[in-house]
């Protein structure tokens, strides 16, 4: 069966300002980032759609300690789509020092920026932001 | 389906090794089986946990390494099981259900891990291999990361302050490095206090140095095989009475991650086996990677209500004498974190206290005993239930 919505192609979304992910034709939920089947009903009648790219963050912390090949700190968030899904990405524009409890529920829209390969990755990632909106 | 027997346990020191991975686990392994009153050509499977021994050692493959290291024979089918942190737990539950179908009856499982020798940026890389490397890895969230966000989450759906929350975190690993000062076996055995978390370095706001287990060595084994057999080999054969396993797909996925869902599914798994419920559990020996992941933990079990979890840590309830002492052994927290062996580290405490052989850290009367062991982003979850 073929995969509706590759991470590819998610990414070359991202980097062309869209949110792809997948309307679900048997229940209506929206899944994103994609995968094989609906995130809800796990239903595989899915249609490619452009999400909204607006949110609101649910949960962050601030990584003070990173892995290899990033520099602390930053802001890791995840934020509720409109539509539903959540995604997980950095914050970005804001000052991690100041990163307090008070970011939780702040409407939030979906940037992208590019992640050069680094060791043990499948070439160039893309990474989902989220800036305060 | 057969019952289940553990007839012997091996464990080696946890913390800083300068013995390799395989060596340490021939210790354990050598320890197991002779309490159990076998040769290792008794023998018929081996299954042994372990995470990173590649970036570790540059060791892949290792289980006929170690199958050959304590002179198994040839004919004994060797196997690496890696399900991150919980490699061992789901090890163990290989093990259990080649017992229990009737295909062997003596198999030797438990896992191995040498994370000190990459030094922190590697193992925050290859600990964060657990995340989901398509849509998470490429934010830099990191092990710490993930349970930093539960921390935050819990603190707004609860209405619990944050600094409410992080002394009661806290609670927790005062708690398990008291017990841990008690197992000779732990990495750390000191005790600590609550300014010793809050005045720790940051590593994952709201996480602290100590609110999180340390990098670590070591290694733990045991021999399955059968009630009938056990009972021949040993004077006290620990049986398994229910077992369990979850998976759960990314963070994002999860959405709300003070809910571990693999988890709730995994025990209900194990006491539909048992009979049993949270309320029978004696003791038990749960997943504290981080002083939250405890928390979270003690609910998704069943022993408190969600959202009320850090409460009991606060009035002593999970303390050795409470109502269900928890990590009795100083925990991930205090007895160290060796990835790939943790899993078999806890089954090894329990099998002990259920055998009252723990000292000063006995849970007095302990007949029932349960662990709980996760791995990656909140992925997989292993829950077993022990009993005598
Ligand atoms: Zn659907």
């Amino acid at each position: 069966m073929q995969y509706p919505l590759t991470y590819k192609q998610f990414y070359e979304g991202l980097k062309q300002g869209k949110v792809l992910g997948l309307k679900c034709r048997s229940c209506g939920a929206y899944t994103a980032p994609p995968k094989m089947c609906c995130a809800e009903c796990t239903g595989s009648n899915l249609e490619v759609v452009e999400l909204s790219g607006r949110g609101e963050i649910k949960t962050f912390t601030v990584i003070r300690v990173p892995p290899e090949g990033f520099t602390a700190p930053y802001i890791v968030a995840m934020a509720e789509l409109e539509e539903g899904p959540w995604l997980l990405g950095n914050l970005e524009g804001v000052d991690a020092d100041q990163a307090s409890l008070d970011l939780i529920g702040k409407k939030v829209k979906v940037g992208h920026k590019v992640i050069p390969p680094m060791r043990y990755s499948a070439g160039e990632g893309v990474a989902v932001t989220f800036s305060l909106a | 389906m057969r019952k289940v027997a553990v007839a012997g346990v091996g464990m080696t020191k946890f913390g800083l090794s300068e013995k390799s991975q395989v060596e340490m686990f021939a210790e354990a392994a050598m320890e197991a089986i002779t309490t159990s009153n076998l040769k290792p050509k008794d023998i018929q499977a081996v299954f042994v946990g372990n995470v990173l021994g590649d970036f570790e050692e540059g060791q892949m493959n290792i289980a006929p390494f170690c199958a050959a290291e304590i002179g198994l024979d040839p004919s004994v089918p060797a196997t690496r099981v890696e399900g991150a942190c919980a490699s061992a737990s789901v090890a163990i539950r290989e093990a259990f259900i080649w017992v229990a179908s009737g295909f062997y009856d003596i198999v030797l499982v438990g896992g191995t891990e040498r994370a000190m020798a990459m030094g922190t940026p590697l193992a925050t890389r290859t600990f964060a291999m657990g995340t989901d490397s398509r849509y998470e890895e490429f934010a830099g969230i990191t092990f710490p990361g993930a349970f930093a966000m539960v921390a935050h989450l819990y603190s707004v759906k609860y209405g619990i302050p944050l600094a409410k929350l992080k002394e009661r975190m806290a609670l927790v690993a005062v708690k398990n490095h008291k017990n841990g000062a008690k197992n000779p076996l732990a990495q750390f055995q000191k005790e600590i206090t609550v300014e010793t978390v809050l005045n720790s370095p940051m590593i994952a706001d709201p996480l602290q140095l100590f609110d999180c287990c340390p990098f670590s060595d070591g290694a733990a084994a045991l021999v399955l095989t059968t009630e009938e057999i056990a009972k021949k080999l040993v004077a006290k054969p620990v049986y398994i009475l229910g077992i369990g396993q979850g998976s759960n797909g990314p963070l994002c996925r999860q959405k709300d991650v003070t809910r571990i869902r693999a988890r709730e599914a995994a025990a209900r798994q194990a006491y539909k086996m048992a009979g049993l419920t949270p309320q029978d559990i004696d003791v038990c020996e749960l997943h504290d990677c981080f002083t939250i992941a405890e928390i979270v933990a003690s609910e998704g079990l069943g022993f408190f209500d969600f959202g009320k979890g850090s409460e009991a840590v606060e009035k002593g309830e999970t303390q050795i004498g409470g109502r269900i002492p928890i990590n009795p052994s100083g925990g991930l927290k205090a007895k160290g974190h060796p990835i790939g062996a943790t899993g078999a580290a806890q089954a090894y405490e329990i099998v002990k206290q259920l055998r009252g052989e723990c000292g000063e850290r006995q849970v007095e009367g302990a007949k029932i005993g349960m662990t709980d062991t996760l791995g990656g982003d909140l992925a997989t979850i292993v829950n077993i239930i022990y009993g005598i």
